[in-house]
C-alpha cells in the first residue's frame, strides 16, 4: 500500500522525521513542509539520510521553503518541490496519509 | 536611574513560522530595549534560521517579520551572537544570514556588524557572564 507520510517539525529539534524515516516503505512517499523544509537541506546529516532511502519518494512545499529563505538550489538532489494543489494530489494519489506531527 | 546595569541575554533557539517563539521574543526584545541594560542575543540551535536572508512569506499568507531584525541596531541592540556549530549543522554559513549592522557613535558613527559568530564554547564563555536570561 502507497502511503504519503506528512512531517511539519524541524528535524533538529524534533524526532520526527527520523521516526517517519524508520517506518517509511519503499514505493512510499514522504511530503516535508512546515518547519520540516529544514530536512531538505544539502550538506546535513538529512541529506545522506534521504539519498539512503533510494526507492522512496520525497517532497518538499516551496511556500516553505521560500518563507524561511531557503532557496531552490539548496535543496537536496532527489527531493521535488511542489505547490500545495501537488500536495493535495499526493494525498488524493496514496492509499493513506500519514501525518508525523 | 540609580539602578545597576544588568547583562540580559535572549537565547533564541527556534525557527522562525513554524511556532511562535521567534517573533515573540523579537517582541520582547523591543520593548526590553526602552530599559537601560546591557542586552545581547544568543542565535543557536535552530534559532540560527530566523536569520537567514531572502524570507518571504506570501504564500503561505503570515508575516515576515525578518526585516524587523535590520531595526535591531536603532535600539542599541547590537551584539548579535551567532554560534558556528549550529551553523554548519543545518548547511548554513555567514554568507547565508542577513547582514545586520549599526552605526558605533563611540567610532563617528561608523557601519560596523552586529553578528558576532562564535563557537559553541565561546557561547558558553559568553552565557556564564550573563546576569540573566530569556528564553524562547
Amino acid at each position: 500500500m502507497a502511503t504519503l507520510h506528512t512531517v511539519n517539525k524541524s528535524p533538529f529539534e524534533k524526532s520526527s522525521l527520523d521516526s517517519c524515516l524508520a517506518y517509511v516503505k519503499d514505493g512510499s512517499s514522504v511530503l516535508m513542509y512546515e518547519d520540516a523544509i529544514y530536512g531538505a537541506i544539502k550538506g546535513t546529516a538529512y541529506a545522506d539520510k534521504v539519498a539512503a532511502k533510494g526507492n522512496v519518494n520525497f517532497f518538499v512545499l516551496g511556500a516553505d521553503l521560500k518563507a524561511r529563505g531557503v532557496s531552490e538550489d539548496k535543496v537536496t538532489d532527489g527531493i521535488e518541490i511542489v505547490d500545495y494543489a501537488k500536495f493535495v494530489a499526493l494525498a488524493a494519489e496514496n492509499d493513506n496519509v500519514q501525518a508525523w506531527v | 536611574m540609580s539602578e545597576q546595569i544588568k547583562k540580559f541575554m535572549y537565547i533564541n533557539r527556534r525557527a522562525p513560522y513554524g511556532t511562535i517563539y521567534a517573533w515573540e521574543s523579537l517582541e520582547v526584545v523591543l520593548i526590553g530595549a526602552a530599559f537601560d541594560q546591557d542586552v545581547s542575543l544568543a542565535f543557536m540551535d535552530d534559532g540560527v534560521f530566523q536569520l537567514v536572508k531572502g524570507q518571504d512569506t506570501v504564500d503561505v499568507e503570515m508575516k515576515n517579520f525578518s526585516p524587523t531584525y535590520k531595526a535591531l541596531g536603532d535600539y542599541d541592540v547590537t551584539n548579535l551572537y551567532v554560534e558556528k556549530e549550529s551553523l554548519e549543522e543545518r548547511g548554513l554559513t555567514l554568507e547565508d544570514l542577513m547582514p545586520l549592522t549599526y552605526e558605533d557613535e563611540d567610532d563617528d558613527w561608523a557601519e560596523k556588524d552586529s553578528i558576532r559568530l562564535v563557537s559553541r564554547a565561546e557561547m558558553a564563555d559568553i552565557m556564564d557572564e550573563q546576569d540573566v536570561f530569556f528564553s524562547f
